[in-house]
């Protein structure tokens, strides 16, 4: 007499789901047929919005740049290349979603993405679960590639970058008390000071301060008050540009007087935006530098100067070599099988790219050349090539 | 059964009365629960084939959809056991879900290959099977214990006191988990097994709404719903106030445990993004949705709201735009939701006055 | 010691930012008992506003402090504007409603500022300029920055002339008149939906204030600021005596202190929790909070 509900529930559960789902299905079937046979749907996942925007956004042209110029000369296998887009927000959480989606409902034969490694650790499972390859382009956690047989990056890794920055610190620089300011929420951050601490400390170094935050913050202070105690000549922030524009400025109002060291996730015009003059006389370490004289690279710069009236950053160019090195696999592949495809990748050798020639190795890993940079007054000045 | 429930008072919640009576087919109970059982696993099979193995291009993609909003239904069935029916405003359910997906991720990802050896003789899908029982053990016991810890301090605050502190809980939780790095902290837990099948959701979808619906006929859901009308007047009564918040917030939040626990064998990822009190408002717009204090309408809630984002998915942007301009709008304009009213049509207006 | 002295100078900052926001939370939850989880994202769009009006302004009228001005009251009138509208059209249908429909639809009204503002503004980070230049002060190895000193120094002067307007102008009799019992107010003849709009207003155009000052402390903004911000800003709140002005700068500063000695002497990453962790102690043990009256639930 009281409740009954119940009759109305089964068929909500049982019947009416299924077949909501199951229409939605019939609708969205055989609308693409015809022009299927002429095109290879290729993925990709970025940060086009988010605190990290300027890396999705970035790594977006360079992809876009190089699948224009495939498809003009002809293609891939005849066929051209279509690239589906996801935007992840810079949330790993969401980056899942994305490459699901891409890989389910675009049913695309290979997925590029991510320029965070927290981002791509966390889809990549996807991509190997559902044996489909994952070419990231900028992830330099050792972590990404360990997930699995499908996983490759074009870029160095992070033990590789955190050794030339202790280096360069200790011996270019001169520096003997470093501080350390990573992000907890970034596989990225806590992979790199780690790496940069075990080389600084072997080459005879001290970490005298290991301070933390979360990306999203936006108050420094405490942290920097307590790295301001130990009185360190450097201080080491691998985080991304947001943060360290703002860490950047909230220090130089502290007084604290230090040489502010980090790697590539400092790599966006935004930096200078937030960070300003506060960014003067720091470090950073890189993929590619756009005032190398090699001629593939003012190539290059060049004719994306030419398309985005603007310079291209490591993203961009790192972008670009990741969709050229799909592409020249899918072609060496002889068809869209994703095991194929994988098995061509495995087999990069000696490409001439834009951010270097690039061999992959057996963990899937490119070895490549790193570039130190140093910033003044917005410019990112070429300081020195470090080799592997 | 009024008279009943005030002479069993003070110790209300003590005993469920049994009425064998009024179930004809209880004899039976056995054949329907193997019946049911067996009609899932053929629309197990069924839906494997129709999504997974079939002919159309993007199953997997709506196979996704149908699981997730499966563990949807089972969160807001579940918060609009206290929310709803017993009238408790908790913004916690976030927290309670974190729990369940954590603890069931950290036993079946440390403890994994160790279990499965117990149990070797068996087949893989089988194997599968015994260690979500199990993950889905520990996480309704992690998040009953968490429900237990939180519910017995907050329940004795009130409308939106208690909503705040729930709201704090669900936040600590989440900044405990993220500072507990074999979970990987807050980087995120990856290389969790998938383990939920569509069989595993439908059932716990069907075992908690079962559940709460039985819940709600016995004389544990009129204590709930006589606090949710009038706490002072159940006091009055005799029901132990207290006591029968704090069980439906247990209930509430071991079946979150549970959706947690699909959830994280699902997506194989966690982060703890995804559990902050965003996550917890989106349950509430569900059940608001649906109608506060109806079970079909949470159903509804939960099944709209997991199907109309992906929908929109083309304009992504505006979806959530759309969302929260509905929820204001139903909220001022049928403020008992799509379905509420079917199951509270017994109830007598409250009278409210601003104070 | 230094070290000691410097975080207290940044717990005063962070908090002196609670205090503000916390200020008009504390107004609207004591005229209407309704915890206004919008507050915060006015707060955001305070902030918004005045980066757009400040892009068009900076380096026009070149006097700082009369750019600061234009910049400020432009973003306090128009945030003003949009609380009064949200009381009008979300929350004055519901006035009699039960008190939880009233809190959902808070939550709507943020969940659609929030979207909204994405939509509008984008999701990315933006810059604030620095209409006031940062000057640093330094007082036995303690830096100050005069930003910091604006921000504390207008929530005390806020603090006071609240205080005045509600104990000794007859509108703000009116207010507390209002908030003691609503139909007994309109009895008296106090025009009650006036007040409770007035009361939206000011405390609307107090988040936009605090909005503008903490993005020239701190100049990341992005819609999402208001989410922690504002919930943070209702702990302070609490913590204070809920509806009390005094207590509301107290909490604030009490709050931003605690997480900043956590994220300086502890680790960062419990900052968040610290907040909620206060909250709960003060809700289970003194729930009308430092400086509130305790009342008793009428039935």
């Amino acid at each position: 007499m009281r409740l009954n509900p119940k009759i109305r529930l089964i068929p909500f559960t049982f019947f009416l789901l299924p077949l909501l789902v199951l229409g939605s299905i019939l609708m969205s079937c055989g609308q693409n047929s015809a022009e299927e046979a002429n095109i290879i749907r290729i993925g990709e996942f970025g940060s086009l919005t988010g605190p990290t925007a300027t890396f999705g956004q970035s790594t977006a042209k360079g992809v876009d740049m190089a699948l224009e110029k495939i498809n003009q000369s002809g293609g891939v296998l005849g066929k051209q290349l279509k690239l589906f887009r996801e935007d992840d927000q810079g949330k790993p959480e969401e980056s899942i979603t994305a490459v699901t989606k891409l890989i389910n409902k675009d049913r695309v034969v290979a997925v590029l993405g991510q320029v965070a490694s927290s981002n791509t650790i966390a889809a990549a499972p996807v991509a190997q679960q559902n044996r489909i390859p994952l070419v990231t382009p900028a992830s330099t956690n050792p972590k990404v590639t360990e997930i699995g047989d499908y996983i490759f990056r074009i870029c160095f890794i992070d033990p590789f970058q955190g050794a030339v920055m202790a280096k360069f610190a200790y011996n270019s620089l001169g520096l003997r008390k470093i501080a350390i300011l990573r992000d907890v929420k970034s596989d990225y951050s806590m992979g790199l000071a780690n790496f940069f601490t075990q080389n600084f400390e072997a080459l005879g170094g001290t970490i005298v301060a290991n301070e933390s935050y979360s990306a999203g913050d936006k108050d420094f202070g405490a942290q920097l008050t307590t790295i301001r105690a130990v009185k360190p000549e450097g201080v080491f922030v691998p985080g991304y540009y947001t943060e360290v524009g703002l860490i950047a400025r909230q220090a130089n109002t502290l007084g604290l007087n230090a040489v502010l060291l980090g790697g590539d996730g400092w790599d966006s015009a935004k930096l200078w935006e937030i960070g300003g003059t506060a960014l003067n006389g720091s470090y950073y370490s890189n993929h590619y530098s756009a005032e190398d004289p090699n001629p593939i690279i003012q190539a290059f710069v060049e004719e994306f100067r030419a398309k985005y009236k603007e310079e291209p950053d490591a993203m961009s160019a790192l972008g670009y070599d990741a969709a050229m090195i799909l592409a020249d696999a899918i072609g060496r592949a002889g068809n869209t099988g994703a095991d194929n495809i994988k098995a061509a990748l495995a087999t990069t050798r000696e490409y001439q790219g834009i951010t270097g020639n690039i061999s992959l190795d057996e963990h899937r890993n490119a070895l490549k050349s790193a570039v130190v940079l140093e910033f003044n007054d917005g410019v990112a000045r070429y300081k020195e090539t470090v080799n592997p | 059964m009024e008279t009943e429930l005030s002479n069993t008072l003070p110790q209300v919640p003590s005993s469920a009365p049994i009425r064998k009576r009024r179930r004809p087919w209880a004899s039976q109970r056995w054949l329907w629960i193997m019946g049911a059982l067996g009609g899932l696993l053929l629309l197990q099979e069924a839906v494997h084939w129709v999504f997974l193995d079939g002919p159309f291009l993007q199953g997997p993609y709506y196979y996704q959809i149908l699981i997730l909003a499966g563990i949807n239904i089972i969160l807001a069935v579940s918060l609009n056991l206290i929310n709803g029916i017993t009238g408790q405003f908790s913004i916690g359910h976030a927290g309670f879900f974190a729990v369940g997906a954590y603890t069931s991720a950290y036993v079946t990802y440390y403890f994994g290959a160790t279990l499965r050896g117990l149990f070797g003789f068996l087949p893989a899908v089988v194997q599968d099977s015994a260690l979500l029982i199990i993950a889905l053990t520990v996480a309704a016991a992690a998040s009953a214990v968490a429900g237990l810890l939180v519910g017995i301090p907050t329940l004795r605050l009130r409308g939106d006191y208690l909503a705040i502190a729930t709201l704090g809980f669900g936040e600590i939780i989440r900044v405990l988990i993220l500072n507990i790095d074999a979970v990987g902290g807050a980087r995120g837990f990856s290389g969790i097994t998938r383990l939920s099948t569509f069989f595993w959701v439908a059932l716990m979808v069907v075992v908690s709404i079962t559940t709460v619906r039985h819940l709600v006929s016995s004389s544990y859901g009129r204590a709930f719903a006589a606090i949710r009308e009038n706490e002072i007047a159940a006091q009055a009564m005799g029901i132990n106030v207290t006591r029968s918040k704090v069980l439906a917030f247990v209930i509430s939040s071991a079946f979150a445990g549970m959706a947690g626990c699909l959830f994280a064998h699902f997506t194989m990822y966690l982060h703890t993004n995804s559990f902050t009190f965003l996550r917890s408002f989106e349950i509430i717009i569900m059940i608001s949705l649906g109608g506060l204090g109806s079970t079909a309408g949470a159903v509804l809630g939960a099944v709209i709201l997991t199907i109309l984002p992906e929908v929109f998915r083309g304009f992504a942007e505006y979806r959530m735009v759309i969302y929260s301009l509905a929820l204001i709008l139903i909220m001022i304009y049928r403020p008992q939701g799509l379905l509420g009213g079917t199951t509270l049509k017994k109830k007598k207006p409250v009278v409210t006055g601003t104070k | 010691m230094e070290t000691f002295l410097q975080q207290i100078v940044n717990g005063l900052s962070l908090g002196s930012i609670y205090a503000l926001v916390a200020l008009g939370y504390t107004m609207v939850y004591g005229i209407l008992r309704l915890i206004n989880f919008a507050h915060g994202d006015v707060y955001m769009l305070g902030a918004f506003t005045g980066y757009y009006i400040s892009l068009r302004v900076h380096g026009f009228l070149g006097n700082a402090f009369l750019e600061a001005t234009v910049v400020m009251l432009g973003a306090m009138i128009v945030c003003g504007l949009i609380g009064m509208a949200i009381e009008r059209f979300a929350y004055r249908p519901v006035r009699r409603a039960p008190r939880l429909t009233m809190l959902i639809i808070a939550i709507g009204v943020s969940l659609f500022l929030e979207n909204g503002s994405q939509l509008l503004f984008g999701a990315d980070p933006k810059f604030f300029p620095q209409i006031i230049e940062e000057r640093r002060m330094l007082f036995w190895g303690v830096t100050i920055t005069n930003q910091q000193v604006i921000v504390l120094g207008v929530a005390l002067a806020l603090m006071v002339l609240l205080n005045l307007f509600i104990h000794y102008t007859r509108t703000g009799t009116a207010m507390r008149a209002v908030s003691f019992n609503l139909d007994a107010a309109k009895l008296m003849g106090i025009n009650t939906n006036a007040i409770i709009a007035l009361t939206f207003g000011i405390g609307s155009s107090l988040a936009a204030a605090a909005g503008i000052l903490v993005s020239l402390n701190l100049p990341g903004i992005d819609p999402l600021m208001g989410i922690m911000t504002g919930l943070k800003a209702f702990v302070a709140a609490v913590l204070g005596g809920i509806g009390n002005i005094t207590g509301a700068l107290l909490g604030g500063l009490i709050l931003g202190m605690a997480e900043v000695m956590v994220a300086g002497y502890g680790s960062s990453t419990y900052r968040d929790a610290i907040a909620f962790l206060i909250l709960i102690v003060i809700l289970l043990f003194k729930p009308e909070g430092i400086l509130g009256k305790g009342q008793v639930e009428k039935v």
